[in-house]
């Protein structure tokens, strides 16, 4: 068995980075994306359907978005962080091609609940900002 | 609109608000290891509290969990959305404000909090109200309206595990969206290319060529930067320029750090720069770390090619 290490309160500081993160926006992502999350809207799997709407190809739905988010700041803290809220604003779509990068900041520590604030965005390399928000995990108290 | 029709109109989506949109409906599939661990595949999610029933046995919570942001994915109607949804009071909304004019849709927020997690057998139950519609705003868009859905979901047991609140836009396009041919592939950006007009064209030709020039008034030998027809200190309008040797000292420099543009190389460094002929230059201060850079700073200038189609200088620590 793995053994996995997750953050608790002492070891994290406001403005801690977290390391950014590529992911390569791919035709396989985004259909495949849209498929694990039962999003059958046809703008994320016809690429017909996403030109109708004016974009060039099938474009990333929501709830893939929120998945790499809530992903990125667990790859973070660790396993044993509890996911409180996701916040996130939207912006570009990401289409296939296209490389999002994301970056993350802690935001707030509150060491009464254990939990810690992180900021994250995701920019992909062609319309600039896909996702903005926040992430609120509840870490584990200290040993 | 008159006033009057408008006044129509707003009472007629304000009636929307507090309307169900879908009552409390279990989902069909209970939580299992198969769409979770699909969900973590693609998602690239190797969190063990997902997949890994040895590792989780150890945990802190005894067993796994499903990701938090599966929480809508469970009550997900299916592929029947492909030939269209049955009418509900959200497509109702949407319908009243497409007849206005609102055809632009744009989904702007979506927020979801977690109070309880679930975990392969339980069965999560969602319900859903339009909760709020915004005043008729001005957008970047377009004059349109917020509307805001609240999702609620709960467990087998009753017992609230979170909601989401997802905030749409509905708007009066201002503009036809620009039609992207489907064959035209995507280019990465290159960097806002720089105006060249009757007084300036000269300078970033010589750019172009790999030259930095300076300015300098035929008349009073004045050097000026950036390029302008006139001398400010003998209002001659005769000059030639000269060849900068590109070395300087920083004057004050900034970082630029959000929003990110697209087509540039980050980190962004812009300087003030006096160079040793004296004017001063604006560029980006490369091939150092940013917390390296200090005001009085010796850099070095090169002309390089930056991106496929943009030269510039580029200073370097000396
Ligand atoms: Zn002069």
């Amino acid at each position: 068995m793995s053994d996995y290490k997750t953050l608790t309160c002492a070891d994290v500081s406001i403005g801690d980075k977290l390391p950014p993160l590529d992911i390569d926006i791919t035709t396989g992502l985004v259909v495949c994306g849209a498929l694990a999350t039962r999003d059958f809207e046809p703008v994320h799997h016809s690429k017909a359907a996403a030109v109708a709407t004016g974009l060039p190809d099938v474009f990333m739905n929501i709830l893939t978005s929120q998945g790499l988010m809530t992903r990125y700041a667990t790859d973070w803290s660790g396993p044993e962080a509890v996911v409180k809220s996701v916040d996130l604003r939207l912006g570009a779509p990401n289409v296939p091609g296209m490389v999002m990068t994301m970056t993350g900041e802690v935001t707030a520590i509150d060491t009464g609940s254990g939990t810690v604030d992180i900021t994250v965005v995701g920019e992909n390399n062609i319309w600039g900002m896909h996702m903005q928000g926040s992430v609120q995990l509840a870490l584990p108290q200290g040993a | 609109m008159t006033t009057e029709e408008l006044k129509a109109f707003e009472d007629e989506i304000y009636a929307y608000v507090g309307r169900e949109v879908c009552p409390p409906t279990p989902a069909k599939d209970d939580v299992n290891v198969a769409m979770i661990r699909q969900w973590a595949e693609i998602i690239g999610d190797t969190n063990p509290a997902y997949t890994d029933a040895d590792w989780a046995a150890n945990s802190a919570r005894g067993h796994t969990i499903a990701p938090p942001a599966m929480m809508y994915v469970w009550g997900q109607e299916g592929f029947a959305v492909t030939t269209g949804r049955a009418p509900d009071a959200q497509s109702d909304l949407v319908s009243l404000f497409n007849e206005h004019g609102y055809t632009g849709v744009l989904g702007t927020n979506v927020k979801q909090e977690y109070f309880k997690e679930v975990s392969p057998g339980d069965n999560v139950v969602m319900e859903m109200t339009i909760d709020n519609i915004s005043e008729r705003k001005t957008t970047g868009r377009g004059p349109g309206y917020f509307f805001e859905t609240l999702a609620t979901f709960s467990n087998q047991h009753g017992e609230k595990i979170g909601t989401q609140r997802f905030k749409v836009l509905k708007f009066i396009p201002q503009e036809q969206p620009a039609a992207v041919a489907s064959e035209e592939t995507l280019q990465v950006p290159t960097r806002i290319p720089s105006p060249r007009g009757h007084d300036n064209k000269w300078w970033w030709e010589a750019c172009d060529a790999g030259k930095v020039l300076i300015q300098r008034c035929k008349s009073c030998q004045t050097l000026r930067h950036p390029p302008r027809p006139m001398c400010g200190k003998c209002q001659s309008m005769e000059w030639d320029s000269i060849e900068s040797t590109l070395e300087g000292e920083i004057l004050s420099h900034t970082q630029l750090h959000h929003p990110k543009i697209p087509g540039y190389q980050y980190p962004l460094v812009c300087a003030v720069i006096k160079l040793s002929e004296g004017t001063n230059f604006v560029a980006n201060i490369v091939g150092c770390e940013p917390s390296d850079i200090h005001i009085g700073m010796k850099v070095k200038g090169a002309v390089e090619q930056v991106d496929e189609k943009t030269m510039l200088p580029q200073f370097y620590p000396a």
